[in-house]
Order: structure tokens, then sequence, then C-alpha cells
């Protein structure tokens, strides 16, 4: 099958339909693997039990800036090429990124408090994280709030195309700037420096989190392809009630 | 398992981030549900798509 096949709504759906439930079983077979691994995990020698909020904030960092990505490679889909399911993959992106994006500030936090003795800091790392979940809620209001859907779509891809900017900002932060906020760790040159019981849960829970995420992502967009019907639906009914 | 003394932080965050999931996914699901429902309604009123109605 052709990747153009897949811009046809109905096509599409009848995929969603096939692959959700292969999607859903893999997600609770990742969760169950990944959580169980990350009980089991040894205490850091530095942050001893608190390291176990890594598996959670390390992953929601990740996809809350890989759903921004995705959202900017649909933006280009919706403005450029007009693709008809461009705008509803960014669309139902835009929720589920800004609930991985409070989920790695809120863990982040907990996490800070016990290990630097404070919730929050403005360095670098953690406002331009809070930033790209401003930048989220700024596109949920174009999204939700625009009279004109085709008009609300189009200013939300325009500030999702903008804020792509703030995601090398948020990765390379800790290399420009001084921060609180430690180094990369896990992908830098000369290989990971967190010891493999660690960092093997960690992976797990990133991939458990990565297939929670597409999950999500398929059944929104399926929402959104059914939203749109019933729009129009309800829009041919008003013509036809009032011809 | 011994969670230490700042076991109410790991508690906190693991939480924290199920209410937060458990929201996404029962907003997916009864939304799912919702769409479903209405574009019933819409078709036992006789309402049908374009493209279903032009079809042969």
């Amino acid at each position: 099958m052709a990747l153009i096949d897949l811009a046809n709504p109905t096509r599409f759906l009848r995929i969603v339909n096939r692959v959700l439930p292969w999607l859903i079983a893999a997600t609770l077979v990742a969760f169950a693997f990944g959580l169980v691994s990350a009980l089991h995990a040894p205490d850091d020698y530095q942050q001893g039990a608190t390291v176990k909020i890594m598996f959670l904030h390390v992953p929601s960092a990740w996809l809350g800036m890989m759903a921004w990505a995705l959202m900017s490679l649909a933006a280009l889909g919706t403005l450029v090429w007009r693709h008809p399911l461009a705008d509803v993959a960014g669309k139902a992106a835009a929720p589920i990124g800004a609930a991985f994006t409070f989920i790695c500030l809120v863990t982040g936090s907990l996490w800070g408090r016990p290990t630097w003795g404070t919730y929050w800091v403005w360095d670098a790392r953690l406002t331009s994280m809070l930033i790209l979940l401003l930048l989220y809620l700024g596109v949920l209001a174009l999204y939700w709030t625009a009279e004109d859907p085709g008009r609300g779509s189009r200013a939300a891809a325009i500030l999702s195309l903008v804020g792509a900017v703030n995601l090398p900002i948020i990765k390379f932060s800790v290399d420009w700037w001084n921060t609180l906020h430690q180094p990369a760790s896990i992908f830098r040159m000369g290989g990971s420096t967190i010891d493999p019981s660690i960092l093997h849960p960690l992976l797990i829970m990133a991939l458990a989190f990565t297939l929670l995420f597409f999950t999500l992502h398929l059944a929104a967009m399926r929402n959104e392809i059914l939203r749109r019907r019933v729009r129009t639906m309800q829009l041919m009914r008003a013509q036809e009630v009032h011809a | 398992m011994n969670l230490g003394p700042h076991a109410d932080f790991i508690i906190a965050s693991y939480a924290i981030t199920a209410f937060v999931v458990a929201a996404l996914v029962a907003w997916v699901v009864l939304d799912y549900s919702a769409q479903r429902r209405i574009l019933g309604d819409l078709e036992e009123r006789g309402v049908t798509r374009r493209s279903r109605r032009d079809a042969p």
C-alpha cells in the first residue's frame, strides 16, 4: 500500500481499527515489564531511591518534545501540502504532548526538592520546558476556541512551526548555559554515563511511554476524524432543514 | 521495598503520572463513544455523508 493511500480517512480508520488492539497489548506488556524492572532497580549512589522518579520524568520529557516535533511535521503537511490527515494528526497530538510535558515538569519538581533542595529554579532547561508547556496551551487554545476550524488549524500550524525553535534550545540548554539541571547522560558522545542496572529499566519505560503515546495518538486521530464527520453531517442536516 | 526518606516524593510522582495517564485514556475512550453515538443518531435520522450518498 502506498503512503498516499493513508490520506484517505476511511482507509486510515480501517487501518487504525486493525492496529489499535495490538498497540494496546504491546503498551500493557511494555508497562508491566517496565514497572517491575523500575521497582527492582537499585538505588543510585547519590540520588538514593528518588532515581525511580527518573523512570517517569525522562520518558515524559522525550515524549513532550517528540510530540511537538510531530506537530511541526504535521504543520508542514497542513500548510504546504494540505494533507487531509496532517491537521488531524497535529490536533490529536497537542493534548497528549501537553500532558507528557506537564508530567515531566511535575515529576522533575518532585525529584528536585529532595535532590537539589528546591522544587524550581529558573535555569535554562526548566524554563525552556515550561515555555514548551505554555506553547502547547497556546496551540490548544487556537484549536479549541477558533470559530472557524480551518483558520484555527492554520494558526495552530504556524505556532507549531515557530515553536519548533524551542526544541533545540531545550536539548542544548544544558550545554549552552550554566544550569542546575545535569547535562545529557544517555544520548551523548562517548556513550551513556548511567549504570546498566538503571539504564535498562529507563529504556524499557521509555519504550512503554512511547507505545502509550502512539496508542493514544492513533485513538485521538480516529476520534477527530469522527468529529469532523459529525460536523459535516450536522451542517448538511442544517442545510436540508433550511432548504 | 524500601523507598527511603523521600518515599512521599516518589509515591506522589507515580500517583500524579497515573492520574494524568488515566485522564488521557478516559478522554480518548469517552470521546470515541460520544462521537459514535452522535454519528449513530444522525444516521438514524437519515443524514448520510455525501460520499455514502453518491456510492453505487
